[in-house]
């Protein structure tokens, strides 16, 4: 049995801020463990993806979902599953924590936590990517992008990214935990069937297709889809500027850190 | 610098380099006050802390400690008054910097391990004190791969305390850091406590346990819905009564007797 003693620490004070950079990257490093840690996130980032695509395969072309469109298509699923599905979900569960309310007071601060979260989810979304164009590729993918949409995609995948994270943190700033746990998921399920992820424009009624169009997750499923195919979607990033902008502000306004 | 405020207040007049700070405060609240819709959080509160001292802050629950705390670490801004911590305002890098905060509650993903949450913390930090020597200086070592959601409240109690030292900070907040505690650790807890104001800390203490003020603290602020209704060292407040007996006489009660 130990008896209390005097510290054996010196606590003299030595206090300081580490450089940025490695701040960011510890936190991002921690975020991205503890998502890919997490079964049900995990299931979000890559089973279900991975599931689509080899069912994609032997639906082969039943259900709308024509082969050379499923691999494109679900890599925009796993960007938005990850952007703002994930991320609305467990930047709420910290919110509720006191997670953010402790990294507020530490040299992190604000800045450094949004950078950390951003970087969280571009080395998650760069995993599932590399992950999902081998497993594609496997199943016979073959990809015929032209130079113009590669730009096109360059710049529209960013700033959908920029649009779901900044949605989601709109959204788990503001609700509850587990309303945001339950609206996020709702969310995943109505972009997937009819925000134009899975399936292209074209396959809905052609009264509605300007509506898909105008949605972030319709703009990325066409971008993504336009890429793999060979076509170019200019348009798509008029209406992602647009929604990154105005979700920026959003997020910006009601975005709370305590719960 | 950090020696300047080592030795007797008097002395380091001369040497203090802070801005508007009086010379020898680590935290300098002003007349800060905030009000959430028609609540009156903090009414003007006006307190100091000094380095090398303990500063108990006492107050019925709902005083606003808590409240103050968040001002001071930039989470809220107050709707008039000014903070200071040594010198900077809160939430700037200067003052995150030289902070460390013992959260009241929970304040950690559920998943994260307690080494891994000491270890990511001590990452932000320049100069971090040894992850190891926290985890064995606190008994963490028993349940260092739990994830936090499934640690005990005690234990996530010492989790807590680490995290706030880890930053070698010169001053911290323990927000009722033994509530909860067995006495064992509650004496262990004091002892660290005592060894940081030794070691020339600001330590702002807020507690329900009249017993720990009185063991521990060197000055004594005692708030009652949202201001300062007494101050003192102990033996100033307890000359006529016991230091309950002052809050009880000093501070208001939300339930009727």
């Amino acid at each position: 049995m130990t008896t209390a003693s005097s510290p054996a620490i010196d606590f003299t004070p030595r206090p300081g801020a580490a450089p940025r950079s490695r701040q960011v990257l510890a936190h991002a490093l921690t975020e991205a463990t503890l998502l890919v840690r997490n079964g049900e996130q995990l299931l979000l980032a890559l089973v279900i993806p991975v599931g689509i695509l080899v069912a994609g395969r032997l639906l082969d072309g039943r259900l709308g979902l024509h082969e050379e469109n499923i691999a494109p298509s679900v890599f925009s699923l796993a960007v938005f599953s990850t952007c703002f599905t994930s991320l609305a979900i467990a930047t709420g569960f910290e919110r509720r924590y006191g997670v953010l309310e402790r990294l507020a007071a530490t040299p992190l601060g604000r800045g450094g936590l949004l950078a950390g979260k951003a970087l969280a989810i571009i080395l998650i979304a760069l995993g599932q990517l590399v992950v999902l164009a081998a497993v594609a590729l496997a199943l016979g993918w073959r990809p015929h992008p032209s130079a113009a949409q590669w730009l096109v995609a360059v710049l529209g995948v960013p700033l959908a990214m920029l649009t779901f994270a900044n949605l989601a943190l709109a959204m788990a700033g503001r609700l509850r935990a587990e309303a945001t746990l339950g609206l996020a998921n709702l969310v995943y399920l109505v972009g997937l069937a009819a925000g134009g992820i899975m399936w292209p424009v074209s396959a809905y009624p052609a009264s509605v297709r300007w509506l898909v169009r105008a949605l972030p997750t319709g703009a990325l499923g066409e971008v993504s889809r336009a890429w793999s195919a060979g076509g170019t979607t200019w348009w798509a990033l008029g209406v992602l500027v647009v929604w990154a902008v105005a979700s920026a502000l959003l997020a910006r306004k009601v975005f709370r850190w305590m719960s | 610098m950090r020696a300047d405020y080592r030795d007797d207040r008097a002395t380091e007049a001369g040497h203090y380099t802070g801005g508007v700070t009086s010379p020898g405060t680590a935290l300098q609240i002003e007349a800060v006050s905030v009000t959430f819709g028609t609540v009156h959080a903090l009414s003007a509160l006006s307190l100091q802390a000094r380095p090398g001292e303990i500063t108990a802050v006492l107050g019925p629950n709902g005083a606003g400690k808590t409240t103050m705390i968040r001002c001071c670490t930039g989470l809220i801004a107050p709707d008039s008054g000014t903070i200071s911590i040594f010198g900077a305002p809160p939430g700037s890098d200067a003052a995150a910097a030289r902070l460390g905060v013992m959260p009241q509650s929970v304040g950690a993903w559920s998943g994260i391990r307690a080494d891994e949450l000491l270890r990511y913390l001590s990452r932000l930090y320049a100069h971090p004190q040894p992850v190891e020597d926290l985890i064995d200086l606190l008994g963490i070592g028993g349940f260092r791969r739990t994830p936090y959601r499934r640690l005990s409240g005690g234990q996530q109690q010492s989790v807590n305390l680490a995290a706030a030292l880890i930053g070698r900070p010169d001053l911290v907040f323990l927000d009722e850091p033994t509530a909860g505690l067995d006495p064992h650790v509650r004496r262990h807890t004091w002892e660290i406590v005592r060894g940081l104001r030794d070691a020339g800390l600001a330590v702002v203490l807020t507690t329900h346990a009249m017993d720990e003020a009185e063991q521990l603290a060197d000055y004594v602020w005692l708030v009652d819905r949202g201001s300062v209704v007494a101050h003192g060292t102990v033996p100033d407040l307890t000359r006529d009564a016991s230091l309950e007996e002052v809050f009880l006489a000093t501070t208001t009660s939300r339930v009727q007797p």
